[in-house]
Protein backbone atom coordinates (compact mmCIF):
# COMPACT_ATOMS: atom_id res chain seq x y z
CA UNK A 1 0.00 0.00 0.00
CA UNK A 2 2.80 2.25 0.87
CA UNK A 3 6.38 1.83 -0.26
CA UNK A 4 9.45 4.15 1.02
CA UNK A 5 12.50 3.46 -1.06
CA UNK A 6 15.89 4.95 0.11
CA UNK A 7 13.85 8.36 1.06
CA UNK A 8 15.99 11.33 2.25
CA UNK A 9 14.61 14.84 2.66
CA UNK A 10 16.63 17.96 3.60
CA UNK A 11 14.63 21.15 4.96
CA UNK A 12 16.64 23.86 2.21
CA UNK A 13 17.38 26.44 5.44
CA UNK A 14 17.45 29.78 5.05
CA UNK A 15 16.10 30.07 8.59
CA UNK A 16 18.89 29.75 10.74
CA UNK A 17 17.00 26.54 12.60
CA UNK A 18 16.75 24.32 9.64
CA UNK A 19 20.14 25.24 7.63
CA UNK A 20 20.91 22.16 5.35
CA UNK A 21 19.50 19.28 8.18
CA UNK A 22 18.69 16.14 6.75
CA UNK A 23 15.58 14.90 8.44
CA UNK A 24 15.33 11.78 6.74
CA UNK A 25 18.15 9.77 5.27
CA UNK A 26 18.04 6.89 3.35
CA UNK A 27 14.54 5.55 4.62
CA UNK A 28 13.18 1.68 3.33
CA UNK A 29 9.89 0.91 4.22
CA UNK A 30 6.96 -1.14 3.22
CA UNK A 31 3.25 -0.99 4.51
CA UNK A 32 0.92 -3.93 3.68
CA UNK A 33 -2.45 -3.02 2.84
CA UNK A 34 -4.78 -3.43 6.50
CA UNK A 35 -1.56 -3.70 8.38
CA UNK A 36 -1.27 -1.15 11.61
CA UNK A 37 2.20 -0.06 11.49
CA UNK A 38 3.82 1.91 14.20
CA UNK A 39 6.60 4.77 13.58
CA UNK A 40 8.50 5.25 17.01
CA UNK A 41 10.80 7.75 17.58
CA UNK A 42 11.54 11.10 19.33
CA UNK A 43 10.65 14.33 19.20
CA UNK A 44 12.99 15.62 16.26
CA UNK A 45 13.74 11.71 14.64
CA UNK A 46 11.86 12.94 11.36
CA UNK A 47 8.25 11.07 12.25
CA UNK A 48 6.14 13.84 11.32
CA UNK A 49 8.29 14.32 8.24
CA UNK A 50 8.00 10.65 7.65
CA UNK A 51 3.94 10.87 7.95
CA UNK A 52 3.87 14.13 5.99
CA UNK A 53 5.52 12.28 2.90
CA UNK A 54 2.96 10.14 2.68
CA UNK A 55 -0.12 12.81 1.93
CA UNK A 56 2.30 14.86 -0.11
CA UNK A 57 1.96 17.88 2.58
CA UNK A 58 5.91 17.21 1.96
CA UNK A 59 8.19 16.39 -0.70
CA UNK A 60 11.41 13.90 -0.74
CA UNK A 61 14.52 15.37 -1.25
CA UNK A 62 15.78 12.15 -2.54
CA UNK A 63 14.25 8.73 -3.12
CA UNK A 64 10.64 7.62 -3.84
CA UNK A 65 7.17 7.60 -1.52
CA UNK A 66 4.72 5.20 -3.64
CA UNK A 67 1.09 5.67 -1.97
CA UNK A 68 -1.55 3.18 -3.41
CA UNK A 69 0.12 3.02 -6.81
CA UNK A 70 0.83 6.36 -7.25
CA UNK A 71 4.19 7.89 -7.16
CA UNK A 72 3.66 11.12 -4.81
CA UNK A 73 5.86 13.12 -6.04
CA UNK A 74 5.10 12.85 -9.66
CA UNK A 75 1.95 14.15 -9.23
CA UNK A 76 0.14 16.86 -10.12
CA UNK A 77 -2.32 19.28 -8.28
CA UNK A 78 -5.46 17.13 -9.13
CA UNK A 79 -3.84 13.94 -8.83
CA UNK A 80 -2.53 14.53 -5.34
CA UNK A 81 -5.61 16.01 -4.38
CA UNK A 82 -7.34 11.98 -5.45
CA UNK A 83 -4.48 10.64 -3.33
CA UNK A 84 -5.32 13.13 -0.87
CA UNK A 85 -9.43 11.99 -0.59
CA UNK A 86 -7.95 8.21 -0.43
CA UNK A 87 -5.80 8.89 2.36
CA UNK A 88 -7.34 10.79 5.78
CA UNK A 89 -5.52 11.89 8.40
CA UNK A 90 -5.37 12.79 12.09
CA UNK A 91 -3.49 15.18 14.24
CA UNK A 92 -1.82 15.42 17.54
CA UNK A 93 -4.06 18.90 18.28
CA UNK A 94 -7.19 17.92 15.97
CA UNK A 95 -6.91 20.68 13.42
CA UNK A 96 -10.64 21.30 13.72
CA UNK A 97 -12.49 24.20 12.45
CA UNK A 98 -13.52 25.92 15.69
CA UNK A 99 -15.63 28.42 12.67
CA UNK A 100 -17.16 25.23 11.94
CA UNK A 101 -19.95 22.72 13.98
CA UNK A 102 -19.40 19.33 13.77
CA UNK A 103 -21.01 18.01 11.39
CA UNK A 104 -19.54 21.06 9.76
CA UNK A 105 -16.10 19.99 10.31
CA UNK A 106 -17.06 15.72 9.40
CA UNK A 107 -18.36 17.59 5.76
CA UNK A 108 -15.99 19.86 5.08
CA UNK A 109 -13.64 17.52 3.02
CA UNK A 110 -17.03 16.03 1.07
CA UNK A 111 -17.80 19.79 0.26
CA UNK A 112 -14.01 20.11 -0.96
CA UNK A 113 -14.67 17.47 -3.23
CA UNK A 114 -17.75 18.82 -4.26
CA UNK A 115 -20.28 15.84 -3.47
CA UNK A 116 -23.84 17.25 -3.53
CA UNK A 117 -26.06 18.25 -0.67
CA UNK A 118 -27.36 15.39 0.06
CA UNK A 119 -25.17 13.06 -0.16
CA UNK A 120 -22.73 14.94 2.23
CA UNK A 121 -25.69 15.44 5.02
CA UNK A 122 -25.97 11.17 4.79
CA UNK A 123 -22.89 11.01 4.83
CA UNK A 124 -22.02 13.16 7.88
CA UNK A 125 -24.70 11.52 9.52
CA UNK A 126 -23.24 8.11 9.56
CA UNK A 127 -20.03 9.06 10.07
CA UNK A 128 -20.91 11.05 13.46
CA UNK A 129 -22.92 8.11 14.37
CA UNK A 130 -19.89 5.80 13.85
CA UNK A 131 -18.06 7.67 16.14
CA UNK A 132 -20.59 8.00 18.44
CA UNK A 133 -21.43 11.90 18.68
CA UNK A 134 -24.63 12.28 16.88
CA UNK A 135 -25.66 14.20 19.59
CA UNK A 136 -23.18 16.44 19.31
CA UNK A 137 -23.76 17.60 15.53
CA UNK A 138 -24.59 21.41 16.29
CA UNK A 139 -22.03 22.32 18.79
CA UNK A 140 -18.09 23.60 17.94
CA UNK A 141 -15.55 21.91 18.66
CA UNK A 142 -14.54 24.86 21.70
CA UNK A 143 -17.25 22.95 23.49
CA UNK A 144 -16.09 19.09 23.18
CA UNK A 145 -13.44 17.59 25.33
CA UNK A 146 -10.05 16.11 23.58
CA UNK A 147 -11.29 12.77 23.17
CA UNK A 148 -14.42 13.97 21.55
CA UNK A 149 -12.76 16.41 19.24
CA UNK A 150 -10.85 13.94 18.30
CA UNK A 151 -13.20 11.64 17.15
CA UNK A 152 -14.37 14.84 15.27
CA UNK A 153 -11.29 14.29 13.33
CA UNK A 154 -11.53 10.58 13.01
CA UNK A 155 -14.66 10.85 11.41
CA UNK A 156 -13.84 14.10 9.31
CA UNK A 157 -10.81 12.07 7.80
CA UNK A 158 -13.00 8.93 7.16
CA UNK A 159 -15.53 11.48 5.03
CA UNK A 160 -14.28 10.34 1.99
CA UNK A 161 -14.06 7.04 2.38
CA UNK A 162 -9.97 6.71 2.57
CA UNK A 163 -8.00 3.23 1.87
CA UNK A 164 -5.53 4.91 4.50
CA UNK A 165 -5.65 6.72 7.34
CA UNK A 166 -2.16 8.54 9.05
CA UNK A 167 -2.15 9.21 12.68
CA UNK A 168 0.35 12.21 13.66
CA UNK A 169 0.83 11.66 17.47
CA UNK A 170 -3.00 11.24 17.74
CA UNK A 171 -3.55 10.41 21.15
CA UNK A 172 -0.29 12.34 22.30
CA UNK A 173 -2.80 15.52 23.77
CA UNK A 174 -4.88 12.87 25.53
CA UNK A 175 -5.20 11.50 28.52
CA UNK A 176 -4.46 7.46 29.52
CA UNK A 177 -8.32 6.64 29.30
CA UNK A 178 -9.30 8.83 26.30
CA UNK A 179 -5.90 7.48 25.04
CA UNK A 180 -7.55 4.49 25.86
CA UNK A 181 -10.93 4.88 23.81
CA UNK A 182 -9.41 6.42 20.69
CA UNK A 183 -7.09 3.55 20.12
CA UNK A 184 -9.50 1.41 20.59
CA UNK A 185 -11.80 3.13 18.06
CA UNK A 186 -8.59 3.15 15.57
CA UNK A 187 -7.93 -0.55 15.50
CA UNK A 188 -11.87 -1.39 15.40
CA UNK A 189 -11.51 0.80 12.11
CA UNK A 190 -8.71 -1.47 10.91
CA UNK A 191 -10.81 -4.80 11.88
CA UNK A 192 -14.18 -3.15 10.30
CA UNK A 193 -13.05 -1.13 6.89
CA UNK A 194 -9.86 -2.86 6.15
CA UNK A 195 -7.93 0.23 6.81
CA UNK A 196 -4.28 0.60 6.22
CA UNK A 197 -3.18 2.61 9.67
CA UNK A 198 0.17 4.45 9.72
CA UNK A 199 0.72 5.82 13.31
CA UNK A 200 3.24 8.05 14.67
CA UNK A 201 4.47 8.12 18.41
CA UNK A 202 6.91 8.37 20.96
CA UNK A 203 4.89 6.04 23.46
CA UNK A 204 6.22 2.03 23.08
CA UNK A 205 2.42 1.71 24.87
CA UNK A 206 0.98 3.04 21.52
CA UNK A 207 2.63 0.89 19.66
CA UNK A 208 1.98 -2.03 22.05
CA UNK A 209 -1.66 -1.55 22.00
CA UNK A 210 -2.56 -1.27 18.23
CA UNK A 211 0.69 -1.94 15.93
CA UNK A 212 1.26 -4.88 13.54
CA UNK A 213 4.88 -3.63 12.77
CA UNK A 214 6.93 -1.07 13.54
CA UNK A 215 9.78 0.95 12.82
CA UNK A 216 12.07 2.84 14.98
CA UNK A 217 13.46 6.05 13.54
CA UNK A 218 16.70 7.39 15.18
CA UNK A 219 17.97 10.78 13.84
CA UNK A 220 16.26 10.43 10.50
CA UNK A 221 17.47 6.40 10.42
CA UNK A 222 15.52 3.66 10.69
CA UNK A 223 17.32 1.63 13.16
CA UNK A 224 14.96 -1.00 13.64
CA UNK A 225 12.10 -2.43 12.22
CA UNK A 226 9.52 -5.36 12.42
CA UNK A 227 6.58 -7.26 13.69
CA UNK A 228 5.96 -5.46 17.09
CA UNK A 229 6.56 -8.53 19.14
CA UNK A 230 9.94 -8.67 18.13
CA UNK A 231 10.95 -5.25 18.81
CA UNK A 232 9.28 -5.08 21.72
CA UNK A 233 10.50 -8.41 23.51
CA UNK A 234 13.52 -8.74 21.88
CA UNK A 235 14.53 -4.94 20.66
CA UNK A 236 18.05 -4.88 18.83
CA UNK A 237 18.90 -1.38 18.73
CA UNK A 238 19.70 0.89 21.56
CA UNK A 239 17.29 3.33 20.95
CA UNK A 240 14.05 0.41 20.69
CA UNK A 241 15.45 -0.59 24.26
CA UNK A 242 15.31 2.76 25.51
CA UNK A 243 11.61 2.81 24.55
CA UNK A 244 10.46 -0.62 25.65
CA UNK A 245 11.83 0.24 28.90
CA UNK A 246 10.07 3.73 28.92
CA UNK A 247 7.40 1.95 28.50
CA UNK A 248 7.79 -0.98 30.80
CA UNK A 249 11.00 -0.14 33.15
CA UNK A 250 13.82 -2.65 33.16
CA UNK A 251 13.24 -6.02 34.26
CA UNK A 252 15.92 -7.17 37.21
CA UNK A 253 17.09 -3.80 36.85
CA UNK A 254 20.13 -3.31 39.60
CA UNK A 255 19.75 -7.23 40.90
CA UNK A 256 22.78 -7.65 42.58
CA UNK A 257 23.02 -11.32 42.46
CA UNK A 258 24.19 -14.91 41.97
CA UNK A 259 23.76 -18.00 39.29
CA UNK A 260 23.00 -17.75 35.57
CA UNK A 261 20.57 -14.85 34.65
CA UNK A 262 18.23 -15.64 32.39
CA UNK A 263 15.02 -13.84 30.22
CA UNK A 264 12.04 -15.76 29.91
CA UNK A 265 9.56 -14.81 27.43
CA UNK A 266 6.34 -16.22 27.30
CA UNK A 267 3.99 -15.55 24.44
CA UNK A 268 0.01 -16.66 24.06
CA UNK A 269 -0.80 -19.89 26.12
CA UNK A 270 2.50 -19.97 27.81
CA UNK A 271 2.13 -16.83 29.64
CA UNK A 272 -0.54 -18.84 31.95
CA UNK A 273 0.88 -21.84 32.36
CA UNK A 274 2.36 -22.69 35.45
CA UNK A 275 5.91 -23.73 33.80
CA UNK A 276 8.40 -22.28 36.90
CA UNK A 277 7.49 -24.72 39.77
CA UNK A 278 7.47 -27.78 37.24
CA UNK A 279 10.85 -26.87 35.95
CA UNK A 280 12.27 -26.07 39.48
CA UNK A 281 10.63 -29.51 40.85
CA UNK A 282 12.11 -31.64 37.80
CA UNK A 283 15.73 -30.08 37.40
CA UNK A 284 16.30 -29.34 41.05
CA UNK A 285 16.96 -25.79 40.27
CA UNK A 286 16.22 -22.48 42.59
CA UNK A 287 15.54 -19.44 40.83
CA UNK A 288 14.75 -16.15 42.55
CA UNK A 289 12.42 -13.87 40.17
CA UNK A 290 14.30 -10.94 39.40
CA UNK A 291 11.67 -8.81 37.42
CA UNK A 292 8.94 -9.13 35.26
CA UNK A 293 5.93 -8.45 33.37
CA UNK A 294 2.71 -9.56 32.01
CA UNK A 295 0.88 -7.69 29.34
CA UNK A 296 -0.74 -7.74 25.68
CA UNK A 297 0.55 -7.21 22.29
CA UNK A 298 -2.57 -6.49 20.89
CA UNK A 299 -4.81 -9.41 21.30
CA UNK A 300 -1.75 -11.72 22.55
CA UNK A 301 -0.72 -12.11 26.29
CA UNK A 302 2.61 -11.80 26.47
CA UNK A 303 4.68 -12.32 29.88
CA UNK A 304 8.63 -11.63 30.66
CA UNK A 305 10.72 -12.80 33.31
CA UNK A 306 14.02 -12.08 34.93
CA UNK A 307 15.48 -15.36 36.60
CA UNK A 308 18.79 -16.03 38.46
CA UNK A 309 19.19 -19.85 38.38
CA UNK A 310 21.07 -21.54 40.69
CA UNK A 311 22.12 -25.04 41.84
CA UNK A 312 20.76 -28.03 40.04
CA UNK A 313 20.73 -28.46 36.22
CA UNK A 314 20.81 -25.28 34.80
CA UNK A 315 21.69 -26.23 30.84
CA UNK A 316 18.33 -29.35 32.23
CA UNK A 317 16.26 -26.21 32.89
CA UNK A 318 16.79 -23.97 29.92
CA UNK A 319 16.53 -27.14 27.31
CA UNK A 320 13.00 -27.51 29.60
CA UNK A 321 11.72 -24.31 29.45
CA UNK A 322 12.66 -24.07 25.69
CA UNK A 323 10.83 -27.20 24.89
CA UNK A 324 7.58 -25.70 26.35
CA UNK A 325 8.00 -22.52 23.86
CA UNK A 326 9.62 -20.37 26.10
CA UNK A 327 12.26 -17.98 24.61
CA UNK A 328 15.41 -18.51 26.63
CA UNK A 329 17.89 -15.59 26.74
CA UNK A 330 20.98 -15.42 29.01
CA UNK A 331 21.94 -12.12 30.47
CA UNK A 332 24.34 -12.72 32.27
CA UNK A 333 26.50 -15.04 34.71
CA UNK A 334 27.45 -14.09 37.77
CA UNK A 335 29.98 -15.77 39.29
CA UNK A 336 30.05 -16.13 42.89
CA UNK B 1 -26.11 87.78 25.17
CA UNK B 2 -27.04 84.59 23.19
CA UNK B 3 -27.55 81.40 25.04
CA UNK B 4 -25.18 78.30 24.74
CA UNK B 5 -27.04 76.56 21.59
CA UNK B 6 -28.14 79.79 19.57
CA UNK B 7 -25.77 78.87 16.60
CA UNK B 8 -27.04 75.65 16.49
CA UNK B 9 -28.65 75.13 13.13
CA UNK B 10 -30.05 71.11 13.48
CA UNK B 11 -30.59 70.97 9.39
CA UNK B 12 -26.96 72.04 9.21
CA UNK B 13 -25.71 69.64 11.75
CA UNK B 14 -28.49 66.25 10.29
CA UNK B 15 -26.93 67.37 6.57
CA UNK B 16 -23.21 67.34 7.79
CA UNK B 17 -23.93 63.95 10.07
CA UNK B 18 -25.48 62.47 6.92
CA UNK B 19 -22.48 63.21 5.29
CA UNK B 20 -20.23 62.40 7.64
CA UNK B 21 -22.14 58.87 7.12
CA UNK B 22 -22.42 58.21 3.44
CA UNK B 23 -18.04 59.33 3.57
CA UNK B 24 -17.50 56.68 6.09
CA UNK B 25 -20.12 54.18 4.46
CA UNK B 26 -18.75 54.84 1.05
CA UNK B 27 -14.81 54.69 1.91
CA UNK B 28 -15.40 51.74 4.71
CA UNK B 29 -17.12 49.51 1.39
CA UNK B 30 -14.33 50.66 -0.84
CA UNK B 31 -11.78 50.05 1.99
CA UNK B 32 -12.77 46.08 3.04
CA UNK B 33 -13.02 45.51 -1.07
CA UNK B 34 -9.63 46.31 -1.78
CA UNK B 35 -8.01 45.87 1.72
CA UNK B 36 -9.13 42.43 2.55
CA UNK B 37 -7.99 40.67 -0.78
CA UNK B 38 -3.96 43.30 -0.24
CA UNK B 39 -4.10 41.91 3.08
CA UNK B 40 -5.00 37.75 1.83
CA UNK B 41 -1.72 38.55 -0.83
CA UNK B 42 0.33 39.98 2.35
CA UNK B 43 -0.55 37.32 4.17
CA UNK B 44 -0.08 34.34 1.70
CA UNK B 45 3.33 35.58 0.00
CA UNK B 46 4.72 35.97 3.52
CA UNK B 47 7.16 33.42 4.40
CA UNK B 48 6.54 29.81 4.93
CA UNK B 49 2.75 30.69 3.04
CA UNK B 50 1.51 28.94 0.64
CA UNK B 51 2.50 31.43 -2.10
CA UNK B 52 5.71 33.10 -0.55
CA UNK B 53 7.26 35.37 -2.82
CA UNK B 54 9.99 37.41 -1.28
CA UNK B 55 10.02 40.04 -4.07
CA UNK B 56 6.02 40.62 -4.26
CA UNK B 57 5.40 40.53 -0.61
CA UNK B 58 8.19 43.53 -0.27
CA UNK B 59 7.18 45.19 -2.68
CA UNK B 60 3.65 45.33 -1.35
CA UNK B 61 4.63 45.66 2.20
CA UNK B 62 6.58 48.92 0.70
CA UNK B 63 3.97 50.61 -0.73
CA UNK B 64 1.50 49.72 1.96
CA UNK B 65 3.89 51.17 4.85
CA UNK B 66 4.79 54.75 2.34
CA UNK B 67 1.10 55.18 2.21
CA UNK B 68 1.08 54.85 6.09
CA UNK B 69 3.44 56.64 7.02
CA UNK B 70 2.16 59.98 5.12
CA UNK B 71 0.12 61.63 7.46
CA UNK B 72 -3.40 61.74 6.63
CA UNK B 73 -4.05 65.19 5.67
CA UNK B 74 -0.83 65.29 3.60
CA UNK B 75 -2.46 62.60 2.07
CA UNK B 76 -5.10 64.78 1.68
CA UNK B 77 -3.98 67.27 -0.11
CA UNK B 78 -1.18 65.43 -2.25
CA UNK B 79 -4.20 62.95 -3.88
CA UNK B 80 -6.26 66.01 -4.92
CA UNK B 81 -5.01 66.19 -9.12
CA UNK B 82 -5.96 62.34 -8.46
CA UNK B 83 -9.00 62.57 -6.32
CA UNK B 84 -10.07 65.34 -9.69
CA UNK B 85 -9.12 62.46 -12.07
CA UNK B 86 -11.05 59.65 -10.56
CA UNK B 87 -14.30 60.99 -9.48
CA UNK B 88 -14.17 64.76 -11.32
CA UNK B 89 -13.77 66.60 -8.30
CA UNK B 90 -11.85 67.21 -4.87
CA UNK B 91 -14.94 68.44 -2.64
CA UNK B 92 -17.44 66.96 -0.71
CA UNK B 93 -18.33 63.31 0.04
CA UNK B 94 -17.59 61.73 -3.39
CA UNK B 95 -14.17 64.15 -3.16
CA UNK B 96 -13.38 62.79 0.30
CA UNK B 97 -14.14 59.31 -0.73
CA UNK B 98 -10.64 58.16 -2.85
CA UNK B 99 -8.30 59.49 -0.11
CA UNK B 100 -10.03 58.23 2.52
CA UNK B 101 -9.72 54.58 1.06
CA UNK B 102 -5.91 55.80 0.63
CA UNK B 103 -5.12 56.26 3.62
CA UNK B 104 -7.40 53.10 5.23
CA UNK B 105 -7.32 50.19 2.99
CA UNK B 106 -3.10 50.26 3.65
CA UNK B 107 -3.93 50.29 7.06
CA UNK B 108 -6.70 47.49 7.18
CA UNK B 109 -4.57 45.45 4.73
CA UNK B 110 -1.98 45.36 7.61
CA UNK B 111 -4.57 44.25 10.01
CA UNK B 112 -6.18 41.69 7.77
CA UNK B 113 -2.60 40.30 7.78
CA UNK B 114 -2.27 40.24 11.43
CA UNK B 115 -5.34 38.41 11.80
CA UNK B 116 -4.65 35.64 9.38
CA UNK B 117 -1.57 34.93 10.69
CA UNK B 118 -3.50 34.19 14.23
CA UNK B 119 -5.26 31.05 12.44
CA UNK B 120 -3.65 28.21 13.82
CA UNK B 121 -1.50 26.70 10.87
CA UNK B 122 -2.30 23.02 11.50
CA UNK B 123 -6.24 23.95 10.51
CA UNK B 124 -4.52 24.90 6.91
CA UNK B 125 -2.28 22.25 7.03
CA UNK B 126 -5.58 20.08 7.63
CA UNK B 127 -7.58 21.06 4.78
CA UNK B 128 -4.58 20.56 2.64
CA UNK B 129 -4.72 16.81 3.78
CA UNK B 130 -8.24 16.64 3.10
CA UNK B 131 -7.48 17.49 -0.98
CA UNK B 132 -8.74 21.48 -0.62
CA UNK B 133 -7.23 22.98 -3.59
CA UNK B 134 -5.95 26.41 -2.39
CA UNK B 135 -8.25 28.72 -3.32
CA UNK B 136 -10.43 26.34 -0.83
CA UNK B 137 -8.26 26.83 1.32
CA UNK B 138 -8.38 30.31 1.49
CA UNK B 139 -12.39 31.02 1.39
CA UNK B 140 -13.14 27.63 3.37
CA UNK B 141 -10.75 27.87 6.20
CA UNK B 142 -8.35 30.85 6.36
CA UNK B 143 -10.65 33.29 6.36
CA UNK B 144 -13.61 31.91 8.28
CA UNK B 145 -11.64 31.00 11.11
CA UNK B 146 -10.06 34.86 10.94
CA UNK B 147 -13.60 36.16 11.07
CA UNK B 148 -13.28 37.38 14.58
CA UNK B 149 -9.85 38.93 14.14
CA UNK B 150 -11.35 40.60 10.56
CA UNK B 151 -14.46 41.86 12.40
CA UNK B 152 -12.57 43.48 14.99
CA UNK B 153 -9.87 44.66 12.10
CA UNK B 154 -12.85 46.24 10.58
CA UNK B 155 -13.85 48.38 13.50
CA UNK B 156 -11.04 49.34 14.07
CA UNK B 157 -10.31 50.53 10.81
CA UNK B 158 -13.99 52.34 10.89
CA UNK B 159 -13.48 54.12 13.20
CA UNK B 160 -9.78 55.58 12.00
CA UNK B 161 -12.24 56.67 9.27
CA UNK B 162 -14.61 58.50 11.13
CA UNK B 163 -11.18 60.85 12.63
CA UNK B 164 -10.29 60.54 8.89
CA UNK B 165 -13.81 61.91 8.10
CA UNK B 166 -13.17 64.64 10.22
CA UNK B 167 -9.92 65.97 8.55
CA UNK B 168 -11.19 65.60 5.36
CA UNK B 169 -13.13 68.90 6.62
CA UNK B 170 -10.18 70.80 6.02
CA UNK B 171 -10.12 69.95 2.33
CA UNK B 172 -13.78 70.78 2.02
CA UNK B 173 -15.31 67.20 2.15
CA UNK B 174 -18.20 68.42 4.14
CA UNK B 175 -19.39 66.78 7.13
CA UNK B 176 -19.05 66.77 10.88
CA UNK B 177 -15.30 67.95 11.07
CA UNK B 178 -16.03 70.27 8.31
CA UNK B 179 -18.90 71.98 10.46
CA UNK B 180 -16.40 71.79 13.94
CA UNK B 181 -13.59 73.58 11.80
CA UNK B 182 -16.08 76.21 10.12
CA UNK B 183 -17.98 76.83 12.70
CA UNK B 184 -16.66 75.58 16.36
CA UNK B 185 -13.01 76.60 15.27
CA UNK B 186 -13.09 79.63 13.13
CA UNK B 187 -15.88 81.69 14.82
CA UNK B 188 -15.17 80.55 18.03
CA UNK B 189 -18.88 78.31 18.50
CA UNK B 190 -18.13 76.29 21.07
CA UNK B 191 -21.56 75.17 21.30
CA UNK B 192 -21.05 74.02 17.23
CA UNK B 193 -17.95 72.17 18.08
CA UNK B 194 -19.66 70.47 21.66
CA UNK B 195 -22.30 69.28 19.52
CA UNK B 196 -20.47 67.91 16.75
CA UNK B 197 -17.77 66.38 18.54
CA UNK B 198 -20.67 64.28 20.94
CA UNK B 199 -22.24 63.36 17.55
CA UNK B 200 -18.89 61.48 16.30
CA UNK B 201 -18.22 60.76 20.05
CA UNK B 202 -21.37 58.81 20.05
CA UNK B 203 -21.05 57.24 16.26
CA UNK B 204 -17.72 56.11 17.08
CA UNK B 205 -19.30 54.09 20.48
CA UNK B 206 -21.57 52.72 18.09
CA UNK B 207 -19.11 51.46 15.82
CA UNK B 208 -17.16 49.61 18.81
CA UNK B 209 -20.24 48.28 20.27
CA UNK B 210 -21.67 46.97 17.07
CA UNK B 211 -18.17 45.25 16.07
CA UNK B 212 -17.80 43.57 19.39
CA UNK B 213 -21.47 42.08 19.28
CA UNK B 214 -20.79 40.85 15.82
CA UNK B 215 -17.31 39.27 16.54
CA UNK B 216 -18.60 37.81 19.48
CA UNK B 217 -21.63 36.16 17.20
CA UNK B 218 -19.32 34.62 14.97
CA UNK B 219 -16.47 33.86 17.37
CA UNK B 220 -16.52 29.66 18.49
CA UNK B 221 -13.31 29.97 20.06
Amino acid sequence: MITFQDVSKTYAGGGAKDDGRAALSGVDLSVAPGEVFGVIGASGAGKSTLIRLINGLEKPSGGKVVVDGDDVAALGVEGLRSLRRRVGMIFQHFNLLSSKTVAGNVAFPLKLAGKPDAEVKARTAELLARVGLSDFANKYPAQLSGGQKQRVGIARALATGPKVLLCDEATSALDPETTEQILELISNLNRELGLTIVLITHEMDVVRRVCDRVAVLEGGRVVESGPVEQVFLHPASATARRFVTEAEGEPGEGAVVGGRVVRLTFKGEATYKPILGAVARETGVDYSILGGRIHRLRETPYGQLTLSLTGGDVEAAIARFQADGVRVDLVGEVGR
Amino acid sequence: MSGFMDNIDWSEIGQATLDTLSMLGGSMALTVVLGLPLGVILFLTGKGQMLQNRVANGVLSLVINILRSVPFVILLIVMIPLTVALVGTSLGVAGAIPPLVAGAAPFFARLVETALREVDKGVIEASFAMGAKRRQVVLGALLPEAMPGLIAAATVTAIALVSYTAMAGVVGAGGLGDLAIRFGYQRFQTDVMVVTVVLLLVLVQALQMVGDAVVRRVSHR
